[in-house]
């Protein structure tokens, strides 16, 4: 009680207000909006499922590729983690300071670009990017400007 | 004890707003031009046109080259014809890289009552200058159009804010904005090459990507001649040369802005 | 003391609710705006700059007038603008709040705003321009709201405060002349390449704020028990009258040093403001009431007479404010940009949907000023109390 500070200094003793709840009314209604408000994401959801995301690798570009020679620019784990601060940079490395090229890690100089590079491989950005960034409601909007270069994969194989 | 916490704050407010203004202010452009090509440094690029061999079919193959390759929207004619827009909007919406215009439009303050008569309708084909003193890189707050080290003005599409600062400061007129989302507005997208999206600037780029593919610029291929395009610092190149054995002259020079394309008449 | 905002008179309310109304409609039409771009405004390739930056550049004069009664009160001990300082501090803040909310609806990419902070640029004016107002706004809220605050409880202001106020005397006229180097310092536009450019601003703002400030002096006095003071308006009445001729003086400068040199360049802006060019000049009666205007306001404020009448003070004021708003506001942008670089004329008028944002906008900053000046008089009215 000694923390409290008044008119007449540090270390005066709190004043003792009687407690009681000020327009409970007005509390209760703002508080079941909160609640309404806020749940209504989990309450409209509860109890549906949704399948996991499976991006489809197969287009036709990557079909043509021998099996040992599908790899992407990087390797697959490191691109999910990674792939968006790779675009980043190379969006600032190419426009910025016109290096057009990007060295891998395996030491392999490939052309850093999403339309030209990326997108000749993954022709499928509705059954590949799509699929994951509407999982987890992500928009990036490289799409706005850079074409995706869309071919879909025939339907049986895709979903 | 060391420092307390509401200094640090203070401290690391400061070092954080001020460190990168005074890095910018002191060496603008350090981080952009320490990692530029060694093969930039060195070049200076600059376009000859050469009015002698320009016909208005050679300019209007220029600018069909330079906006197909580039997405470059059409709101004078619609791809599709519900598209359509009232001339008003035609005008204001216009995005044009590279154009054609009269004598009178093209060096304002060369007007006399009585020219060569050559000049009567003969259209000046008219693009970015990238100049060598541009006002518009001056002006641009986030750095999103900066002049390379090899003397392109170049555009980031990925930072300009659309203060249309840079529109204001250009001298030529050179420079167009998106009003309007501009791919209805394109018979043909190229593939290859992104379009923009509503709020930034746009211009000719002296089609950098070609170049470091050791292309020509787009209307220079399709000109057949009538442009030529060199680096300026190689005094073996078709422009070196171009600009020796003829009088050239440039848009309002007077400006200071030192503009990098030079007209033979 | 925002406890203040919070109680009124039902007019007090509807005033605000009108006001706000006006602000959520120009906010769901700037919604069409970032979905659709800036074309539904009418803007073009040669007129890039309209409506919203000429409101802009008109308020940031505005906001720069709170140094006129700052400065005679804290430099020179003037005692008699003690009660209004309060009312030229708030009027700032709304304004350059104002300015703010202009330029943000003007950007072609505002979710990129930050870049001008992530990237920033000194050798470009809109960065300094960007520091200016944002500055200029954190001084004005602290020290009004805590010299406000002060006076209410009857104590002294805290002593570190009084190094702000003599800070926010320099640092007003320099969000004007930053603003009037966005458009001195371009060398493709000829209207606007002129010394003069950043007094102009100076004394367009020492105009058209103290007079803005003045009727709203008027109004507080009408609607409130507050009275600013019989002295304190006639003073900033001087304050205008001085402004309006150098003002007014400032401009038939510009005009002998075009005409008599008689460049094409330079001349050709004049004409199309003042007289058409290629026949076009929508503009054209709204200069010639501008200029007109202005002068017959600045020969009725050098008469003590019209001065020391307040009906007629009140309806001159509303005169010098209409006709700085009308040159700063429509013709330095128009002005500026027609004809364009090639020598053609396109001209550029606003669309609906323009001047709907706009009033929002305004409607915005009115909101934020009516608010902190309720908080404001019911302070004053309370200590006299």
């Amino acid at each position: 009680m000694a923390d409290y500070k008044n008119e007449f200094g540090w270390f005066a003793p709190k004043p003792t207000v009687e407690k009681k709840i000020y327009s409970a009314k007005a509390v209760a209604v703002g508080l079941a909006i909160f609640l309404v408000v806020f749940g209504a994401p989990v309450l409209l959801n509860m109890g549906k499922v949704h399948p996991v995301p499976q991006p489809s690798l197969d287009t036709p570009a990557i079909q043509k590729l021998a099996e040992k020679e599908r790899q992407c620019v990087e390797p697959t784990e490191w691109m999910r983690a990674n792939h968006m601060q790779l675009l980043w940079d190379w969006r600032e490395q190419v426009v910025r300071t016109g290096e057009r090229y990007y060295t891998t890690s395996q030491g392999k100089k490939v052309l850093a670009s999403l339309s030209n590079n990326c997108m000749e491989c993954h022709t499928n950005k509705s059954q590949f990017c799509d699929q994951c960034h509407n999982y987890v409601a992500v928009a990036p909007n490289c799409w706005g400007c850079h074409l995706p270069k869309e071919q879909k994969v025939a339907q049986a194989e895709g979903k | 004890m060391g420092i307390n916490r509401r200094d640090f704050l203070k401290l690391a407010g400061l070092l954080g707003l001020g460190g990168k203004a005074a890095f910018e202010l002191v060496l603008p452009g350090e981080v952009e031009a320490a990692v530029a090509k060694t093969e930039a440094a060195g070049t200076r690029w600059a376009l000859v046109v050469d009015m002698r061999k320009l016909t208005d079919k050679v300019a209007a193959r220029c600018i069909e080259a330079c906006h197909t390759l580039h997405n470059v929207p059409n709101f004078q004619e619609p791809p599709d014809p519900k598209l359509a827009l009232s001339e008003d909007l035609k005008n204001r919406w216009q995005i044009k890289w590279i154009w054609t215009d009269i004598y009178e439009h093209a060096f304002v303050g060369f007007e006399q009552d009585h020219k060569w008569e050559k000049l009567q309708g003969m259209n000046f084909l008219l693009l970015c200058n990238h100049c060598d003193n541009p006002p518009c890189v001056r002006v641009c707050p986030t750095k999103a159009t900066y002049r390379r080290p090899d003397g392109i003005v170049m555009m980031d599409m990925h930072r300009c804010i659309g203060c249309r600062f840079c529109m204001a400061g250009c001298p030529y007129a050179a420079r167009s904005f998106n009003w309007r989302d501009p791919r209805p507005y394109i018979a043909r997208i190229n593939p290859d090459y992104p379009t923009r999206e509503i709020g930034v600037v746009e211009k000719c780029l002296l089609c950098e990507e070609r170049l470091a593919l050791g292309q020509q610029p787009a209307c220079v291929e399709a000109s057949g001649g009538a442009l030529i395009f060199g680096n300026l610092n190689d005094a073996g190149s078709p422009v070196r040369a171009a600009l020796r054995a003829h009088y050239t002259i440039r848009r309002k020079p007077h400006l200071g802005t030192n503009p990098q394309v030079y007209y033979i008449v | 003391m925002l406890e203040n905002a919070f109680v009124g008179t039902r007019r007090y309310f509807t005033l605000l609710a009108v006001l706000a109304t006006l602000s959520a409609v120009g906010f769901l039409v700037y919604l069409k705006q970032l979905t659709f771009g800036l074309g539904i405004t009418g803007m073009s390739r040669d007129v890039s700059w309209g409506f919203y930056i000429a409101q802009f550049t008109y308020l940031v004069g505005v906001a720069a007038s709170a140094v006129m009664v700052v400065l005679p009160y804290y430099l020179h001990d003037y005692k008699a603008f003690g009660r209004v300082t309060i009312l030229g501090e708030f009027l700032a803040v709304a304004a350059v709040s104002m300015c703010l909310l202009f330029i943000i609806v003007d950007l072609g990419r505002p979710d990129r705003l930050l870049n001008v902070i992530k990237y920033p640029t000194p050798n470009s004016v809109l960065f300094w321009d960007m520091i200016v107002l944002n500055g200029y706004l954190f001084l004005n809220i602290v020290c009004g709201w805590l010299v406000l605050e002060a006076e209410r409880n009857q104590v002294p202001p805290p002593k570190w405060l009084k190094p702000l106020i003599l800070l926010s005397i320099p640092w007003a006229p320099s969000i004007h002349t930053v603003t009037a180097f966005l458009y001195a310092g371009l060398p493709g536009r000829g209207y606007w390449l002129t010394a003069i450019m950043a007094p102009r601003f100076l004394s367009s703002a020492f105009a058209s704020g103290p007079a803005l400030l003045i009727l709203l002096a008027l109004l507080v006095r009408r609607y409130t028990k507050f009275d600013p003071g019989r002295e304190q308006i006639q003073t900033l009445a001087k304050i205008v009258t001085y402004a309006i001729l150098v003002n007014v003086f400032f401009f038939f400068c510009e005009l002998f040093t075009v005409f008599y040199s008689r460049i094409p360049e330079h001349m050709d802006h004049f004409y199309y403001l003042f007289y058409g060019l290629q026949g076009k000049g929508w503009l054209v009666p709204w200069m010639w009431f501008s200029i007109v205007g202005m002068c017959i306001a600045a020969l009725l404020m050098v008469s003590p007479r019209i001065r020391q009448n307040e009906t007629t003070l009140a309806l001159t004021c509303g005169l010098i404010v209409i006709t700085t708003y009308i040159d700063k506001g429509l013709g330095l942008i128009s002005g500026g940009f027609v004809p364009n670089p090639l020598h053609q004329v396109n001209e550029y008028i606003p669309t609906l949907p323009e001047i709907v944002i706009t009033l929002g906008v305004w409607a915005t900053g009115f909101l934020i000023l009516t608010i902190l000046y309720k908080v404001a008089v019911s302070v004053k009215e309370e200590i006299r109390a």
